[in-house]
């Protein structure tokens, strides 16, 4: 091995590993150990509780269907924010990333006041059979919100560094806009368009104090997973609320394997650099 | 064909803005509104009440503690991760990024099972009497996790885009290792350093879910800013629960100001990337 120069690796590696090893993977640690108190009949009993099933397909499902709209309205803000230029395009710019530095719990009452059936928007859609606050809705609403910058930020960089004359080729070889676009950027675009997804996901289906306000959190219809480990806390079933998280930690990682593993798949279509 | 074309962009341009509009300056909008719906006295007079001065007081608190400890971390880790290659280096990265996608309620739950009345080391703390669960060491460790990779995701990508030839003629030419680490290394990340510490402090002051889990809600005790939001917002005090909104809120739009101020100003200075990663 090359002799190394620059000093203080020793120092650095041992203290990273300790300090990680005493922040973040002692505490994961007392998590899993925790769960295993439960005995196997204890787990099937708590997976398998409609209340639980109810709660995991809200948080997971919730958080597919809140990251799938932020990568349509992603893409859309991100393309105009770099290929357009229009009054106000930094301020709008800078305002992506207001889900990022607003503390959940200021979006969640924000948003509550909103929709609420007599918000300032909930007030028109209530009356049109749209229930936004306290239901289902609601919880999709604030995890598009708190997911918002992440497709928007991926996808930026690699828009500005995009070269138009693939665009171009493609239509001075006669394709239409839609042609261009749907055979020519939505491919390049898709890698990214994944991490943005993985990203989006990963916060949604953790996502705690934004939406604990808006969704009502009536049981078996509005309860997240989250909220359900926090009940559990406070009846002190600590081992069911630790194997609630272990279950909720191991899918997470189970969907983002599965992202990962498509992006790898659509990176096909890029251009050799 | 060209007025289609413009037309097409006008519609996309206004879309964009309607939808940045009614999903993200919407919800800022009404914070402050409702803050002042019934006048400025109201508003004033919440800070008047010794519970908001002391939430505002414990937030400040627990930032002061725990932006400063990730700040050594991230700079420590940046060194470790962008200037030497070593075995595993993808797995402590890995590590590094994890508190990024681990539920806010989980990270305290860890906690309280580490140093509950019912974990691993709750039993040794009450016989010596020291509280970190329910009290202030809890609501620091907790957030301390939450916030432990934002400094080092905003160092490690423009430490390696940066490369370590300035460092390393620093050494030949005889400098001392810390020597070389304020008169080189620390000038060069001192934006993005800076930057960092900008995102850390944000979401240190208002991580919520986290902090909720490990607190107990101890009123002039252990209720931080977001956690006296959530308690006056239950109260039914909307105009309370508003304006200590509010002050986040504030803090939340000076903190972007500023991105957006250093982005702008130090765009080359600051490693595309990083937190967004």
């Amino acid at each position: 091995m090359k002799r190394r120069v620059l000093p203080g690796f020793g120092l650095s590696l041992g203290y990273v590993m300790a300090w990680l090893g005493l922040i973040v993977l002692l505490p994961l640690a007392a998590l899993v150990f925790k769960s295993s108190a439960l005995a196997p009949s204890g787990w099937w009993a708590l997976l398998s509780s409609p209340r639980t099933l109810a709660a995991l397909r809200l948080s997971f499902g919730g958080a597919m269907l809140a990251a799938a709209v932020n990568v349509l309205a992603g893409l859309l803000v991100a393309w105009v924010l770099v290929r357009h230029r229009f009054p106000g395009r930094r301020l709008f710019d800078a305002l992506v990333d207001l889900p990022f530095a607003l503390p959940t719990a200021v979006a969640g009452i924000a948003l509550t006041a909103i929709y609420a059936p007599e918000g300032w928007l909930g007030r028109y859609l209530v009356p049109m059979g749209i229930k936004v606050a306290y239901a289902p809705l609601g919880v999709v609403v604030a995890m598009v919100f708190v997911g918002f910058p992440f497709v928007v930020r991926t996808l930026q960089p690699v828009l500005e560094s995009m070269e138009r004359e693939v665009e171009e080729a493609a239509a001075s070889l006669g394709a239409t806009r839609w042609q261009v676009f749907f055979r020519v950027v939505l491919p390049l675009l898709l890698p990214t368009l994944l991490t943005g997804f993985g990203l989006a996901l990963a916060r949604a289906v953790g996502e705690y104090g934004s939406v604990i306000f808006i969704a009502g959190n009536i049981p078996r219809l509005s309860e997240i997973t989250p909220l359900l480990i926090v009940e559990k806390l406070e009846e002190f079933n600590y081992a069911g609320a630790a194997a609630l998280g272990v279950a909720m930690l191991v899918l997470s990682l189970l969907l983002l394997l599965l992202v990962s593993l498509v992006q790898r798949a659509s990176r096909r279509w890029e251009l050799p650099r | 064909m060209t007025t289609r074309a413009s037309v097409v962009r006008v519609l996309m341009i206004l879309t964009s803005v309607a939808v940045l509009t009614v999903f993200l300056l919407l919800p800022l909008a009404v914070v402050f509104s409702e803050a002042f719906k019934q006048g400025l006295h109201a508003f004033t007079r919440v800070f008047h009440q010794a519970e908001a001065r002391s939430a505002i007081w414990l937030t400040l608190l627990v930032a002061v503690i725990a932006v400063p400890v990730n700040m050594v971390f991230g700079v420590t880790a940046a060194w470790l991760m962008a200037r030497f290659e070593f075995r595993g280096k993808a797995l402590l990265g890995a590590f590094i990024d994890l508190p990024f996608s681990v539920s806010p309620v989980i990270s305290g739950m860890a906690f309280v099972l580490l140093f509950g009345a019912q974990g691993w080391f709750g039993p040794w703390l009450i016989e010596r009497n020291l509280g970190v669960i329910f009290a202030v060491p809890g609501l620091v460790l907790a957030t301390v996790f939450i916030t432990l990779p934002f400094i080092a995701r905003e160092l490690i990508p423009l430490m390696q885009a940066q490369g370590s030839e300035e460092e390393e003629a620093a050494r030949v030419l005889g400098a001392g290792s810390w020597q070389m680490f304020f008169r080189v290394t620390l000038p060069n990340i001192r934006w993005a350093l800076l930057y960092g510490v900008l995102l850390c402090n944000a979401r240190a002051m208002g991580e919520f879910g986290a902090v909720s889990v490990v607190s107990g809600h101890i009123r002039n005790l252990t209720t931080t800013m977001p956690l006296e939001v959530e308690m006056r917002y239950n109260e039914y005090d909307y105009v309370g629960a508003f304006a200590v909104a509010s002050l986040l809120a504030l803090l939340a739009v000076l903190t972007l100001a500023f991105k957006a101020l250093m982005e702008w100003r130090y765009r080359h200075e600051l490693a595309a990337g990083g937190i967004h990663r």
